[in-house]
């Protein structure tokens, strides 16, 4: 087991907001890790570091070595590290396939990209088997935005899936979906984790999270304050303070109450 | 042209999800249907001599080529520029410079220069598309008209352009009688190359990520599309189709001047066209620049007031924007749908959208 995603020192200030700062986190090769923290505790940003999304004001971040600070998002992709929104977003006005083979990675120059076909038949094979692992087949010549909210889900789970990547970030794939369909998503993680990929998770809903998880980081105010197990995180004092409280005063606030 | 079906690409979201019966035979009606239109194309100037007609029909033929490439980016990639007259005043201005400076005689060496304004217009299209697609939205647009106020300006004030004198195009010595059909077939080659383009572009991996883009440009970014590079390749290849459609322009026309060939109205009346006929669909730009073309032509022919015709498409806008936001094809195809599928529903005593189907549709065929 070694260090297979690798956030080191990372710094980022919207303004004079202070985002991220010194921020570290591991993800060790084949595991789930979960993230939690308050909201604006800078999870998301983290992400969108992580992938290219925003470029960090100091710190690197490493996947299997490879130095990807200040890779674009297409090429952290390529690199074979795949993510998913907190507020799904799919493309609406095409249908699920060709959403799913938007997600197909080729290595070609422009002139070939213009003058060949949208996929191949392994291609779309690939896309249909994909779409059967997460139950969307039948949907697949329906237009991307007339599914449900936890089907959009499912799909951009997929899509991510279709350039095979090592690492998966999803950010809150439990968040507004129905019990049913959070079950239905938690066994297509472990699945895929069996086969070896290593997710990266952001969740609010504790039970998932510490059900699902092989280690919690906690973050507090743009750094990773905890990182352990889930039943050490759950009895760590600081944790409870990062949830409840803001600093020092609140906490007295909370003792005088 | 009506039985197109409805577009893939300006389909609602509530369009039904299921491919519904006969595909088949829709293609193939489809197939026959674009046949037929080509044909009518081809025998047009032989049918209608009248030269009046013929000059409608190569100004037709020269904005049907414009509001498809102009289409082709902005019906795809979701960006709006009104700045293509650029690629058109530039496509203009290299047949009329190169003529100029080659002492060329007019004649059928001069279609040779079209090829060349294209590529004149593809070297104006890299760093003009570099510079404006850094922004999006509105931003984009705005951009688009100064940088295309910026090149009329140039064209008034640069020596090698002779200002608003403009430049004379030599005059082929073709007798009257088919002097505007060989115009006629040139533009429609043209046409014909700018039609297959689109339709290749819609069919292929790089039209897939251009209405990627167009649904969400950030996620396709992190999805391993290379969006900026995606974005210039579909401006340049609507540029330089563009440009080639301008140079048949100014051959035409015999004359060139900076307020006709950067003309600001330009873009609006292109883009009138795409909306009108359905943005984003191969047949609808076609469609609205064969019924808007005329129009304005026979009001300017007929009442020599060449702004009647501002009025009409002001009101036509209007009409398109309250009554089909989507545009003709994209509706009419709905409703060709909608009334299919309840005359299968009678047949069947049963809702067709209620039965689920595995059948995948092909790509790029199904939804054009």
């Amino acid at each position: 087991m070694s260090a297979h995603l690798e956030v080191e020192g990372v710094s980022k200030a919207f303004g004079g907001l202070r985002a991220l700062s010194l921020c570290s986190l591991s993800v060790e090769k084949g595991s789930i890790a979960g993230l939690i923290g308050p909201n604006g505790s800078g999870k998301t940003t983290l992400f969108n570091v992580i992938t290219g999304y925003v470029r960090p004001d100091a710190g690197t971040v490493t996947l299997g070595g490879t130095p990807i600070t200040s890779a674009r998002p297409d090429e952290v992709f390529a690199l074979g590290l795949g993510r998913t929104f907190q507020l799904t977003r799919i493309f609406a006005r095409l249908t699920v396939l060709e959403n799913m083979l938007v997600a197909t990675q080729r290595k070609e120059g422009w002139l070939r990209s213009v003058a060949r076909p949208a996929a191949s038949s392994a291609e779309q094979r690939r896309a249909i088997e994909l779409l059967d692992f997460v139950g969307l087949t039948r949907l697949a010549s329906a237009k991307a935005g007339t599914l449900s909210y936890g089907q959009r889900k499912l799909l951009e789970l997929a899509y991510v899936l279709v350039a095979d990547p090592s690492v998966i970030l999803l950010d809150e794939p439990a968040g507004g979906v129905n019990p049913t369909l959070i079950n239905e998503i938690r066994e297509r993680i472990l699945a895929l984790n069996s086969e070896g990929k290593t997710f990266l998770v952001v969740e609010h809903n504790m039970e998932f999270v510490m059900g699902l998880c092989h280690t919690v980081t906690v973050m507090h105010q743009g750094s990773a304050i905890v990182t352990g197990t889930p039943d050490a995180v759950r009895s760590d004092p600081r944790v409870l303070d990062a949830y409840l409280g803001g600093g020092e005063e609140q906490d007295d606030d909370i003792a005088v109450g | 042209m009506s039985a197109r079906r409805e577009s893939g690409v300006a389909a609602s979201p509530d369009a039904p999800a299921v491919p519904l019966g006969g595909s088949g035979r829709r293609r193939a009606a489809i197939g026959a249907a674009w046949i037929a239109f080509g044909a009518a194309l081809i025998v047009f100037p032989v049918v209608f001599s009248n030269p009046t007609v013929t000059t409608i029909g190569v100004f037709t033929l020269v904005y049907m080529t414009s509001a498809t490439a102009w289409n082709g980016f902005a019906g795809f990639s979701g960006y709006v520029p009104l700045g293509h007259a650029v690629f058109f005043g530039v496509g203009g201005y290299t047949l009329a410079l190169v003529a100029l400076h080659l002492n060329m005689a007019g004649g059928y060496a001069m279609f040779a220069l079209v090829p060349l304004g294209g590529i004149a217009a593809a070297v104006i299209a890299v760093p003009f598309g570099l510079i404006a697609l850094r922004t999006r939205r509105h931003t984009f647009v705005v951009i688009t008209i100064a940088v295309f106020f910026i090149v009329q300006l140039l064209a008034f004030n640069l020596g090698f352009t002779q200002g608003s004198s403009g430049v004379q195009i030599p005059t082929p010595l073709w007798t009257a009688a088919t002097f505007n059909d060989r115009f006629y077939y040139a533009a429609l080659i043209v046409l014909a190359l700018a039609v297959l383009v689109v339709w290749g572009i819609r069919r292929s991996r790089f039209g897939l990520q251009l209405l990627a883009i167009r649904d969400d440009e950030d996620r396709a970014r992190g999805l391993g599309v290379k969006v900026q590079r995606v974005k210039l390749v579909g401006f340049v290849l609507s540029g330089v189709t563009v440009g080639m459609a301008g140079g048949i322009y100014a051959f035409f026309v015999g004359q060139i001047y900076p307020q006709f060939a950067f003309d600001p109205l330009f873009d609006v009346t292109v883009a009138l066209m795409a909306f009108f006929g359905g943005l984003g669909t191969i047949s609808g730009p076609l469609l609205g620049a064969l019924l808007l073309e005329p129009i304005q032509q026979y009001l300017t022919l007929q009442y020599s007031v060449g702004s009647l015709y501002l009025i009409i498409y002001g009101a036509l806008f209007l009409v398109v924007i309250l009554a089909m936001p989507r545009g003709v094809i994209p509706t009419a195809g709905e409703y060709l749908q909608m009334r299919r599928a309840r005359r299968v529903e009678r047949a069947d005593g049963r809702s067709p959208a209620a039965t689920p189907s595995v059948e995948v549709a092909p790509l790029g065929r199904a939804s054009r």
